[in-house]
């Protein structure tokens, strides 16, 4: 799941916090981009297709192309409209139950 | 409901300028814009990120902060994190915000919703470390978070200005792979006098250039048959430049051929638009103040047609003058003189871009891409199925719906639109305008039922 990032974040000083991610444990930067957190943290899968259940991760960093869609405390939102803060539980979807529609 | 005379949907440069001037010249004014922080995707974050990186970024970057500064008036209402989700004639839009569905009324609208990246359908585009190079400078701008091995792919001035950044910040791209070829640079002088006019920006280019070449960056232009290989995320490009095949081994591929019109909200009412030859786009149809063929629609910025950052600007304050005037805060006359030197600015922004859009092409096998090549994202439809519905008869985008799912996941055709439409059109032996575009129809983003509830109980609420 965690692997060395092929992404480089700067050390702003700012503080880190809990989030879960998959049930597990993971510190992030408090109001970061959480799609932008999580690609520096070293995740690289961020959901899977409905159709064909190829793995995607964020595309467009702007809201518009739903690539990033993960569930946060329940609710399917898109990873790049999203900041980072405490205990935000984070869950991406198994392939096989996985659900796109955040409707 | 609160009512407005007007309303504005996105807070980038040409948003937060009309925002501003028509709070100058009296008009209650209410911003919606779905991101958390103003700025647009241009100035994306500036507020927070020009202190911290305001050096790589650029000066152009920083000027963003005059903006945003002109939005804390207390006559503006700015609604960051606000997703419009319809917008009805009248006019009445509806948005969630922090999860809360709402409505507000506006007796004018502003649609300043900027442009999505051109859509580059290559093989293997949806692989998990391919993103545009608009989404690299978000990274790059809003979290400072650099690609240790990138290669770009594509072309256009964004391109260069990309590798220059990531070159300031001590992580050059691996390679450029650049589509543009030595001919259109030669097609392109043509409009060389207005290239001249706008000399700032050629000498800007030029400057980036040398940067990229101090850096030692490789470059491969002409490229043709550009492909992303690997199995669960990006691991390299393949390509042909100069005669030789080339495999560039990288992590992450950054993609550009340009910019378009974001035109979803502005379809969702009905606002007409047509095929702009030069941009290789459809843009909305409007008039010299941004106004659309739906009565109190004005569109400014690159959402009526691309024009970059200082453009947007001024074409937000026209939006705004105009729109006082008709809501009779200002006299035509007064109206007339302070558009003049916006109209000039403008006009002097708009000089260069012929050449620009002549001497980076788009990508042509991105416009045409391979039939095995996904150009639906959400729904993984290729672009040989798009040419077997029109060889089954499928005359436009709205017909393939019954064909199969092209443009109706989650992004609702931003990101294959086009790329529909033009291979409808080739297959078909018509033209774009003819082939025409998906239809728009709220909602404009997904909303949850807990945001419509939470809607109608706060409307419950005020009836009461």
């Amino acid at each position: 799941m965690k692997t060395a990032s092929p992404f480089l974040e700067p050390d702003d000083g700012g503080t880190r916090v809990e989030v879960s991610l998959d049930g597990a444990p993971l510190l992030l930067s408090e109001g970061a981009n959480l799609a932008a957190a999580l690609l520096a943290a070293g995740v690289e899968v961020f959901r899977h297709t409905k159709v064909t259940g190829a793995p995607r991760a964020p595309f467009c960093m702007m809201g518009a192309c739903y690539d990033c869609l993960v569930e946060i405390d329940g609710v399917v939102r898109q990873a790049c409209m999203t900041e980072v803060s405490p205990g935000l539980r984070i869950n991406r979807p198994h392939e096989a139950e996985a659900h796109d529609d955040p409707a | 409901m609160i009512r407005r005379d007007l309303v504005i949907i996105g807070a980038g440069p040409a948003g937060m300028a009309a925002a501003a001037r028509a709070a100058e010249l009296g008009l209650s004014v209410s911003i919606l814009d779905e991101q958390l922080r103003a700025g647009g995707q241009i100035y994306r974050d500036v507020d927070r990120a020009a202190a911290l990186r305001g050096d790589i970024l650029g000066k152009d970057y920083k000027h963003g902060a005059t903006l945003t500064d002109g939005l804390r008036r207390a006559d503006i209402d700015h609604l960051p994190g606000a997703v419009v989700w319809a917008i009805e004639e009248g006019f009445r839009i509806s948005y969630s915000q922090d999860g809360q569905g709402a409505q507000i009324a506006a007796a004018r609208v502003l649609l300043a919703t900027g442009a999505l990246e051109r859509p580059m359908p290559l093989p293997g585009w949806t692989l998990p470390g391919v993103m545009t190079a608009g989404a690299g400078q978000i990274l790059l701008k809003q979290s400072g978070v650099l690609a240790r091995n990138a290669v770009l792919v594509g072309s256009g001035p964004l391109l260069y200005l990309i590798a220059a950044q990531m070159i300031r910040a001590g992580t050059p791209p691996a390679a450029m792979i650049e589509t543009q070829g030595r001919g259109d640079i030669i097609s392109a002088m043509r409009h060389l006098g207005g290239a001249l006019r706008g000399w700032p920006y050629l000498l800007k280019g030029m400057k980036m250039l040398a940067e990229i070449r101090r850096a030692r960056v490789p470059r491969f232009t002409g490229a043709q048959g550009i492909a992303i290989e690997g199995e669960t995320r990006a691991e390299a490009v393949t390509l042909t430049s100069a005669g030789h095949s080339r495999r560039i081994a990288c992590d992450t591929v950054f993609l550009h051929h340009g910019v378009v019109p974001n035109t979803q909200a502005a379809r969702s009412l009905g606002v007409g638009h047509e095929w702009d030859h030069l941009q290789n786009c459809f843009v909305p149809a409007l008039d010299e103040w941004g106004q659309s063929d739906v009565a109190g629609v004005f569109i400014a910025g690159d959402g009526a047609g691309i024009g970059g950052a200082k453009a947007a600007e001024y074409a937000g304050g026209l939006a705004a003058l105009k729109i006082a005037e008709e809501l009779g805060r200002l006299d035509p006359a007064a109206c007339m003189e302070q558009a003049a030197p916006l109209r000039a600015a403008l006009a002097r922004e708009r000089a260069p871009r012929a050449f620009l859009d002549a001497a980076y092409p788009p990508c042509v096998e991105a416009l045409a891409p391979a039939d095995n090549t996904i150009v639906c994202r959400c729904e993984e439809i290729t672009a040989g199925d798009i040419r077997r519905y029109a060889s089954l008869g499928c005359l436009g985008p709205n017909q393939a719906k019954a064909f199969g799912r092209a443009g109706m996941g989650p992004c609702q055709g931003r990101f294959c639109g086009l790329t529909v439409t033009a291979l409808l059109a080739k297959a078909n032996g018509r033209t774009p305008d003819e082939t025409g575009h998906f239809r728009i129809r709220p909602p404009l983003k997904p909303v949850t039922l807990g945001e419509l509830a939470a809607m109608d109980s706060q409307m419950q609420d005020a009836a009461e």
